[in-house]
C-alpha cells in the first residue's frame, strides 16, 4: 500500500551544525541524514560546512573528509571510490547516485544527502538491503542449462549473442534504480523493481541459458513484473548509464510474443 | 497479508536490545519534478480528472433526457465562468491523457526507451496538449458563432 508520509519514528528533525574552520573561503554546506540506533531519537539532519579548497572533487571525498576530521561517527558504505563496487549509493540532491561518481560542483546550493529512499535504516546513510538481495535470489541469477558444457571447453557465444547482454552485465547492484522507483516504494514487497528485472533479463537474453521459459513463468505475475508503469525514474537515475526500463519493456514484449 | 518488508524494520542497538528502525525518506527528499516522474504523476492525475469529468457528461445527457428545464440548468452552469474553466481543464486533461497514452503504447511496442527519446516524447506530449487544447477551444468558439 502506498503511504506517502513517513512513520512517526522516521520524521526528520533538525540536527547539529558543524561550522567551517575560520578563514575558509570556499565553503559548502553538506546536509546529511543521521540516525543512530543507540540514542533512541528520531532521525535528524546534521549540517557540515567544508572548505572545498581542502577537499577532493566528489561527494564521497567530502563524506570521507567529514568522517576523518569532523565527526568519526558518520556512517556510510564505500569501497572502490571509482563506481564499480556499488557501495556508496545514496540520495544526493534529490536523485539516487554513487557518491564517488557525483562531483560536488554539480550540486547547486547545499548538498543534501540521504540514504537510498524507502528502506529501513541501519545507521545514518546505511540502508538495509535484505529485501533487494532476497528478490535478486528469487530470479536465480546464474546459468541454468540442461546441456552439459563441451568437454574441456567453454560454452561458446557468437559476438552477436554476446552483444545481447551489453547494458545488463555492467549492473553493479547499487540499487539506485529500484529505490528511485515509486512503484517499488509502494509495492516493493511483491514488485521486483528495476534492478532485479534488469538482472532477470540479463539471464533471459543469455544464449547459453536454457531456462528462458521458466524464467518468464516466474515473472508472469501482476506484481513481480507488471507493477512497472514505465515511469523511467530508474533509467534517469542509473549512475552507470544503463536502461532498466528498456529491459523491463523487453521482458513484457517476450511475454506477449510467447503467447503466439 | 503482512508486508514482508516489516522484518527489516526491526534492528538491534549495540547492547543487543531491539529497536524499530526508521524508514528512509522518499517523497520527502526525491526530486519528483524531474520529467520522468512528473509526467507519470500527471498521467494519473489527468486520468482521474477525466473519469470524474465523464460524470459531468452523464449529467448533461441525463438532463437532456429529463426535459428542457433540467437541460437549461446544466447549460447555465456549463456556460458560466466556472463551468467554462472546468470544461477547459477537462479538455486539457483529456488531451494530455490521450497523448501520454500513445506514448505508453509506443513504449509497450518497444520504442522510445532511450532517455533522450523519452525526454523528447515527453516534451512533445506537453506541447501537443497545449496546442490541441487551445485548438479545440478555438473551434468551439468558431462553431458556436
Amino acid at each position: 500500500m502506498a503511504t506517502f508520509t513517513l512513520p512517526k519514528n522516521s520524521t526528520i528533525q533538525g540536527g547539529k551544525t558543524f561550522k567551517a574552520e575560520p578563514g575558509a573561503t570556499n565553503v559548502k554546506a553538506f546536509k546529511i541524514y543521521r540516525w543512530d540506533p543507540d540514542d533512541g531519537a528520531n532521525p535528524r539532519t546534521d549540517t557540515f560546512e567544508l572548505d572545498l579548497d581542502k577537499c577532493g572533487p566528489m561527494v564521497l571525498d567530502a563524506l570521507i573528509k567529514i568522517k576523518n576530521e569532523v565527526d568519526s561517527t558518520l556512517t556510510f558504505r564505500r569501497s572502490c571510490r571509482e563506481g564499480i563496487c556499488g557501495s556508496c549509493s545514496m540520495n544526493i540532491d534529490g536523485l539516487n547516485t554513487l557518491a564517488c561518481l557525483k562531483p560536488i560542483d554539480e550540486v547547486k546550493g547545499d548538498v543534501r544527502i540521504n540514504p537510498l529512499p524507502h528502506l529501513p535504516v541501519v545507521k545514518d546513510l546505511v540502508p538495509d538491503l535484505t529485501q533487494l538481495y532476497a528478490q535478486y535470489r528469487s530470479v536465480e541469477p546464474w546459468l541454468k542449462s540442461a546441456t552439459p558444457p563441451p568437454p574441456d571447453e567453454e560454452r561458446r557465444q557468437s559476438k552477436e549473442e554476446r552483444a545481447k547482454m551489453d547494458g545488463m552485465w555492467e549492473c553493479i547492484l547499487c540499487f539506485c534504480c529500484s529505490t528511485a522507483c515509486p512503484s517499488y516504494w509502494w509495492n516493493g514487497d511483491r514488485f521486483l523493481g528495476p534492478a532485479i528485472l534488469l538482472a532477470a533479463y540479463r539471464w533471459i537474453s543469455d544464449s547459453r541459458d536454457e531456462a528462458t521459459g521458466e524464467r518468464l513463468d516466474n515473472l508472469e505475475d501482476p506484481f513481480r513484473l507488471y507493477r512497472c508503469h514505465t515511469i523511467m525514474n530508474c533509467t534517469r537515475t542509473c549512475p552507470k548509464g544503463l536502461n532498466p526500463a528498456e529491459a523491463i519493456g523487453k521482458i513484457k514484449q517476450l511475454m506477449v510474443e510467447r503467447q503466439g | 497479508m503482512k508486508d514482508p518488508r516489516e522484518a527489516g524494520m526491526v534492528g538491534r542497538r549495540t547492547d543487543g536490545t531491539l529497536i524499530r528502525r526508521p524508514l528512509s525518506p522518499h517523497l520527502q527528499v526525491y526530486d519528483m519534478m524531474q520529467m520522468t516522474s512528473a509526467l507519470s504523476i500527471m498521467h494519473r492525475a489527468t486520468g482521474a480528472a477525466w473519469s470524474v469529468g465523464t460524470v459531468l457528461l452523464v449529467w448533461w445527457l441525463v438532463a437532456a433526457a429529463a426535459g428542457p428545464e433540467a437541460f437549461s440548468r446544466v447549460e447555465w452552469f456549463l456556460s458560466s465562468i466556472l463551468g467554462m474553466l472546468v470544461l477547459f481543464g477537462l479538455t486539457a486533461a483529456a488531451w494530455y491523457h490521450t497523448l501520454a497514452g500513445i506514448r505508453h503504447l509506443a513504449w509497450d511496442a518497444g520504442h522510445g526507451f532511450e532517455l533522450a527519446q523519452a525526454y523528447r516524447s515527453g516534451r512533445m506530449v506537453l506541447v501537443g496538449t497545449a496546442v490541441l487544447t487551445v485548438l479545440t477551444w478555438v473551434l468551439v468558439f468558431v462553431f458556436r458563432g
